[in-house]
């Protein structure tokens, strides 16, 4: 019975019989356990970060790394939270990447071609060359989304790039210097402002709560006894779960 | 690379009960949800917060005698001492300021800019300052959606309901007010910045159900909310430069308060050139987010690089006190498997859509959206007493969440396109989460306690105020999904408006003084705590301890020695 559990916050669990390897940090040369991520690795050897990590889950785009492995001549990158080290890898941290980025205020712009070249018009130098896809850490189809936005696209480009965590690697190995990450923002923003149809319902909902209509019912609930609240928390109607009825009607409704 | 053979033959055991488990939700029947006394029970003997070990009074300033045990992870930061060691020095570099400002926003998450934004629209001018880089934040991390009573068959009274049910009937009503209140308000406000919100055709909110709530009432943006939520925030402070200074790693290490006790600005550290510089400001927010990197009882962290609870250390020493600082969330989900995935977030949207934690036999044992303390406390007694957990071979223990049911309840592709970030995080590692379960076990997750606000986001400080994961009292003792990435908004521009009519109102700063600082380290003196640790902690350190015992020379990050 009643199992042991290791808790190391986020230092890792090494098993005693972990394979030591090679890595270059920046060149010099380092030993560490073969099952750790960069990340880890780089920590393990003694570094404290304060540039290149972030979330350290995948997902804030602050920990690009550029490597190469053995006997291989490709330039690899892959975010140093989410990658495993390798032996023999050549690596470095590219946290930051100079990017222009255009201001402008959302309500006076309108979702055209003109809008991209007027605040990004490198965009049309594509050249096609698709080395933007292959440095996505997300493994986002950027040059597909760079295509349709010079056609306009930007429903097409904004689903496309959706997952974009803004890391720039697209901007730093792009040949043609363009900035897909930061223009993709301005079609994504654009498209959720101006293109996908406004929520009635929200806006109706709004209209409710800036005239105080849910106020008194509120301030109800905090006046009543904590018997009473507790009572009425359990008693609470389920709205059924989605798979069945959709056209669910709750009975009370002096309160909706 | 992908699940050992152990493991795979186990997940053969989970797929040999599957079609049983969908024939049953597809008739409507779940796994029995637990009554309130029930749910005490499990909590009382298998939560982490009612851990006896690991816990402390709190012996100076504010909170000193208020009868509650602490983390003592965090007790150890507020007995540190200021960052600011010789002070005499200090007291000269703030007589004079390096930058002016009305309101100065100390972090820059998702609380930080929606304060910043809102001063900015009330016509203040605002720095902004971080330690890391603007967005990086919990809020970036958060998956799943945010909670707002938009659709007609629910309301902020069943949002109230819900959420202080779940809390434990321990939050502030006065907070849960203003959070359900304003939350339609908050997500008509993200959609007209731009925020692409998942939608039906005709323009309508997909909602989805979290955990221990009555009505869907979660949005999302596939599963990258919060991440989506923070890109179009920063964009906006980016469509701004004359109004909003952003400050990039640097770091607030002390308030500055002046002869009347009104908050003056603060003293920033810039990590990089290890230059300390002083702002002052008409108003200060303190929007630095929670304490997940403490590693409370040794649990792993879904939380950001940065999650130090640095600001609660600051207002702190200025007078303020925290409440519910002794309760936290171990979110029921976190990765178990692979080891670098250890303690990362699995979205509860998981579940929302249909998977189930399911043992080592392939049973299902608990209602799979119980409120999270819940939720997460079922898991622990079904590996830690049952002992129906699974191992891994790095000596962790978990359950599975069984994904692969997603596809089956809502069709094929739906895990690729709902989990897009989670499928893409497995992927990585060769696990196929569409048809592969995954290992989980609960992971710290939410401070759910912080500074003392009222419903604007005002302390007991006057001209200091604190929005987001660093207040508390919004959740009590155990927050929903979905009502932290509407807090951040809620009580940001709450915070963000009431520092602007503060302003309006006529405010006089006076002389800069650091004396609140010195009667705090008075206050550590006379409770006899003697230490060399300094806070705020700023960044947490992970190097290898054998490498560390050699690093003689060095402490906490940034420290001059």
């Amino acid at each position: 019975m009643s199992a042991e559990l290791k808790q190391s916050g986020d230092k890792p669990n090494l098993p005693p019989d972990t394979k030591m390897i090679e890595v270059f940090i920046m060149g010099k040369r380092y030993k560490v356990p073969a099952t750790l991520t960069i990340q880890k690795a780089i920590e393990w050897a003694g570094f404290q970060f304060l540039r290149g990590c972030g979330c350290r889950g995948g997902i804030c785009g602050a920990c690009p790394t550029i490597y190469r492995t053995k006997d291989d001549y490709k330039l690899k990158i892959g975010l140093a939270c989410q990658t495993v080290v390798e032996d023999g890898m050549y690596l470095v941290q590219l946290p930051f990447v100079p990017a222009q980025k255009s201001e402008y205020h959302i309500e006076d712009e309108r979702p055209t071609i003109a809008a991209i070249e007027k605040h990004y018009p490198e965009t049309f130098r594509c050249v096609q060359c698709n080395t933007c896809t292959k440095a996505c850490p997300m493994d986002i189809e950027v040059m597909q989304y760079i295509a349709e936005i010079i056609k306009g696209d930007y429903k097409k480009a904004a689903e496309l790039s959706s997952s974009c965590i803004m890391c720039g690697m697209c901007a730093a190995r792009c040949p043609a210097e363009l900035q897909q990450f930061n223009v993709a923002m301005f079609v994504r923003r654009m498209y959720g402002r101006h293109v996908l149809p406004k929520a009635e319902h929200l806006q109706k909902r709004v209209k409710e709560i800036n005239e105080n209509k849910y106020i008194p019912f509120l301030d109800e609930l905090g006046e009543i006894s904590h018997d009473e609240l507790v009572e009425r928390y359990k008693s609470r109607e389920w709205q059924p779960e989605p798979y069945e009825d959709p056209n669910w009607q709750p009975k009370e409704t002096k309160y909706l | 690379m992908g699940y050992t053979p152990e493991l795979n033959e186990l997940i053969k055991i989970v797929e040999k009960t599957r079609p049983e488990r969908i024939r049953q939700i597809k008739a409507g029947h779940s796994f029995p949800k637990l009554s309130l006394e029930e749910r005490a029970e499990v909590l009382e003997k298998f939560h982490p917060d009612y851990k006896k070990t690991g816990r402390c009074p709190i012996l100076a300033g504010p909170n000193k005698g208020d009868g509650k045990f602490y983390p003592e992870e965090f007790v150890e930061l507020l007995h540190s001492g200021s960052r600011l060691k010789d002070i005499e020095q200090f007291e000269k570099l703030i007589q004079k300021p390096d930058y002016e400002t009305d309101v100065l926003v100390i972090g820059a998450g998702g609380a930080g800019c929606s304060a910043a934004l809102t001063a900015m629209v009330n016509g203040q001018n605002v720095i902004i300052t971080t330690k890391l880089r603007m967005g990086d934040a919990n809020t970036v991390m958060a998956e799943g959606g945010i909670q707002g009573a938009t659709q007609e068959v629910d309301s902020p009274y069943y949002h109230y309901l819900d959420t202080i049910g779940g809390g434990h009937f321990t939050n502030d009503p006065k907070l849960v007010k203003a959070l359900v209140n304003d939350a339609p308000l908050v997500i008509e406000w993200l959609e007209s910045l731009g925020m692409m919100f998942d939608k039906e055709k005709d323009g309508r909110l997909k909602v989805l159900k979290g955990g221990g709530v009555c009505r869907r009432r979660m949005h999302s943006s596939a599963d990258m909310t919060g991440s989506e939520i923070m890109r179009v925030l920063r964009d906006e402070i980016k469509n701004n430069p004359d109004k909003i200074l952003p400050i990039e790693f640097a770091p607030a290490v002390e308030l500055i308060l002046d002869q009347d006790g009104k908050c003056m600005g603060a003293i920033l550290y810039h990590l990089e050139t290890k230059v300390y510089s002083v702002v002052y400001a008409k108003a200060v927010v303190i929007a630095t987010g929670g304490f997940g990197r403490l590693h409370i009882q040794g649990f792993p962290t879904t939380n950001h690089y940065g999650a130090t609870a640095d600001g609660i250390i600051l207002a702190y020493r200025a007078g303020v006190r925290h409440r519910f600082m002794y309760s936290t969330q171990y979110h029921p989900t976190g990765a178990a498997f692979p080891e670098q995935n250890i303690g990362l977030l699995i979205t509860e949207k998981v579940r929302t859509l249909g998977a189930e934690p399911v043992n080592r036999n392939g049973e299902e044992f608990v209602f799979p959206l119980e409120p999270r303390d819940v939720e997460s406390a079922c898991i622990i007694r079904e590996c830690i007493e049952r002992n129906n957990g699974i191992a891994t071979p790095t000596g962790r223990l978990g359950v599975w969440l069984d994904s692969p049911m997603i596809e089956i309840l809502r069709g094929e592709g739906t895990v690729k396109k709902a989990l897009e970030a989670k499928y893409i995080q497995f992927k990585r590692y060769g696990i196929d989460i569409s048809k592969q379960p995954m290992l989980i076990y609960p992971t710290l997750h939410y401070q759910n306690g912080g500074i003392e606000i009222d419903e604007w986001g005002d302390t007991t400080v006057p001209g200091l105020f604190a929005a987001g994961e660093v207040a508390g009292g919004i959740h009590g003792e155990n927050r929903l999904m979905g009502n932290s990435l509407l807090d951040i908004n809620v009580f940001g521009r709450r915070a963000g408006k009431k520092a602007s009519e503060y302003i309006t109102a006529g405010i006089t700063l006076g002389t800069p003084k650091l004396d609140h600082v010195k009667k705090f380290q008075n206050e550590l003196k006379e409770a006899g705590i003697e230490t060399d640790e300094l806070s705020p902690m700023i960044l947490p350190d992970y190097s290898n301890p054998k490498v560390r015992e050699r690093q003689l020379t060095a402490k906490r990050f940034g420290t001059l020695q």
